[in-house]
């Protein structure tokens, strides 16, 4: 406990120090109450953004059309729900609630990522979202496994692995359907052309106008700007739009020799907007739901930790 | 930079051994003799297949319903996890069916393109949901019933069918465990957690009997030393019963077995009404694109 005594001086200097070392911040150190503040924020909304998550695909398991294709999707779902339990115990290691985190997320004070908002209409959206959302969130996510604070970069390292693995499943389903009947290549196309544009609004708003981007990234705790992984996401994005034989959604993609990059079309960030204020197609229905489930478990859980209190009481 | 990422590698086209899985895709039972056994009907092993098939194919299909919904994300991976279990279990009986009735057709025609009247399934896992309390119910007397059964069936004189077992013998008893953890937690829990699990109980019980009728196939099987006489099973299954409901501090219910039609039940191809619906959202994209390949 002699870290209380400690000047708060010398603590920020040794905090700093960590960080300017590349070293990891781990549960034990003294930490800047805006820092935790942070760190809590970003890992229960990423823990949200897993759990929501597991309703757009969640929609299609009982309904996937063969059984090899269901054992695959409903194992993925289950992965998401693992995420989303380390996520809430890396934050339970900064002071978080796992239960409070949840009541935050239902009242609507805490955020998950917006690409969840909007629906799945056939089974090749389960390819899709494998390709792109699953592709754009490795893209947001590899830099994390070299967050400052331990747990989190510890987790992210899982969590890649398995995000990669759900990511190439998804890509393999979309070239079997583009290999089959005409049908399915017109939902492999549609699915495209519904998740191209919110997947490029999973990095975030334009540099310029990010709130958090700069403090984040002094501590470490972001690695690259919104509008860099985007521009790494589009590069990375079209050969394999070529390879599938689809045709992303926009006209003004093309390379540009000069930058080296993919040029692409104006982002529709009053969509992006909308959305993130819950006026998506989906934001009432996912909360909602929920919302459902935490209520009709709650009887569960107490009787749970009823039964729990009778046995510790027992075993005295 | 190149290379850090997954994402980055997939437009690499190489072959498609870089997918963990493959894409040539093999049966459950590839490279597996399914020579029948001396003086085995063919037919009827694979009629018998299917029964425990459907079973696994429909407590699973029910079991996914739980998914986003369950109480606790502990729950969420558990349920998840026994579903995938029984698709495994569906798989590989209904890949064991299509060998011994000789028609080589795949896992996917049982699944997906057999009508409602076809499914040899007990009515037990063809219920809906109900609370968390009846599904708990629900899985606790499927899952003692099944590995009773599993457990006789790992010496069957079809080399197939009891390798199948043996696999599902270690899941069952996950599963059984799992759900005779929760009828204990909640008959021993809250007023309202045993309130709620007594009436689960009690509402489960009615399609108990009909797990432990005979059916003809399951006798002249029997004779051949392949299949499980369920009737044998009925005393495992009280006892182990008896245990959890004891500790859970529950009454065993005493109601009466569900009918069927004319004696006949889920076995024979006659289920409850709720089951069309199952079929119905089961198969729907398989049969919107019934020359698709997944």
């Amino acid at each position: 406990m002699t870290a209380i005594t400690e000047p708060e001086a010398e603590l920020l200097a040794h905090f700093e120090h960590t960080i300017d070392r590349d070293q990891r911040l781990e549960p034990r150190d003294w930490l800047p109450e805006g820092y935790r503040r942070t760190m809590i924020r970003q890992i229960a909304q990423h823990a949200h953004s897993e759990i929501i998550g597991m309703q757009p695909e969640g929609n299609w398991i009982t309904r996937a059309p063969s059984l090899r294709r269901k054992a695959i999707l409903l194992a993925k779902v289950q992965d998401e729900a693992g995420h989303g339990l380390y996520l809430y115990s890396a934050a339970e290691t900064l002071g978080a609630d796992r239960a409070d985190l949840t009541d935050r997320l239902i009242n609507g004070r805490q955020k998950y990522s917006s690409i969840f908002n909007y629906p799945t209409l056939t089974f090749a959206d389960v390819g899709v979202i494998g390709w792109l959302v699953d592709g754009a969130a490795i893209c947001n996510q590899v830099p994390l496994c070299r967050s400052s604070y331990g747990p989190y970069a510890r987790a992210m390292i899982r969590i890649c692995k398995e995000e990669s693995f759900h990511q190439r499943q998804g890509f393999e389903l979309l070239m079997t359907m583009m290999r089959g009947t005409q049908g399915q290549r017109d939902m492999v196309q549609d699915a495209t052309n519904r998740w191209w544009w919110p997947s490029l609004m999973m990095f975030g708003p334009p540099d310029a106008e990010s709130p958090n981007t700069e403090q984040s990234m002094a501590w470490k705790v972001k690695r690259h700007t919104n509008d860099e992984l985007r521009q790494r996401f589009v590069d990375m994005s079209v050969p394999q739009a070529e390879v599938l034989g689809v045709t992303l959604p926009d006209p003004k993609l093309s390379w540009n020799a000069d930058r080296e990059h993919y040029d692409f079309g104006a982002i529709d960030w009053d969509e992006f907007q909308n959305v993130l204020r819950g006026n998506g197609p989906c934001n009432t229905q996912r909360v909602a739901q929920r919302r459902k489930a935490s209520e009709d478990g709650a009887w569960v859980r107490e009787a749970a930790a009823a039964h729990a209190r009778k046995k510790a009481q027992g075993d005295e | 930079m190149a290379f850090d990422n997954a994402y980055e590698a997939l437009g690499e086209y190489t072959d498609d051994s870089r997918w963990a899985f493959g894409t040539g895709f093999d049966e459950p039972l590839a490279g597996v003799d399914t020579t029948l056994p001396a003086g085995v009907d063919g037919a009827g092993l694979a009629a018998y297949c299917l029964m425990l098939g459907d079973d696994a194919l429909i407590m699973s299909h029910r079991l996914q319903q739980w998914c986003t919904n369950a109480p606790e994300l502990e729950d969420e991976v558990a349920l998840a996890n026994i579903g995938l279990d029984l698709i495994g279990q569906a798989r590989l009986l209904f890949a064991r069916a299509g060998k011994a009735d000789g028609s080589d057709r795949g896992e996917d025609h049982y699944a997906f393109f057999r009508d409602e009247r076809e499914f040899r399934n007990v009515r037990l896992v063809e219920t809906p949901n109900g609370d968390f309390a009846y599904s708990m119910a629900r899985l606790l007397v499927f899952a003692t019933w099944r590995l009773a059964l599993l457990h006789r069936l790992t010496t069957s004189a079809d080399q197939v069918l009891a390798a199948i077992a043996a696999k599902g013998v270690k899941e069952t008893t996950y599963h059984r465990d799992y759900a005779a953890q929760w009828v204990v937690r909640l008959g021993d829990g809250t007023e309202e957690s045993a309130r709620r699990m007594q009436i689960g109980l009690d509402a489960v019980w009615p399609l108990v009997e009909e797990l432990f009728h005979r059916h003809e196939i399951e006798h002249s099987l029997g004779a051949a030393g392949v299949a499980v006489d369920p009737t044998g099973l009925r005393a495992e299954f009280d006892a182990v019963l008896d245990q959890v409901t004891v500790t859970a501090r529950l009454r065993l219910p005493e109601t009466a077995a569900l009918a069927g039609v004319s004696g006949r039940t889920g076995r024979d191809g006659v289920h409850t009404e709720t089951f069309g619906f199952v079929i119905a959202e089961l198969q729907s994209v398989a049969r919107a694109h019934p020359d698709a390949t997944w």
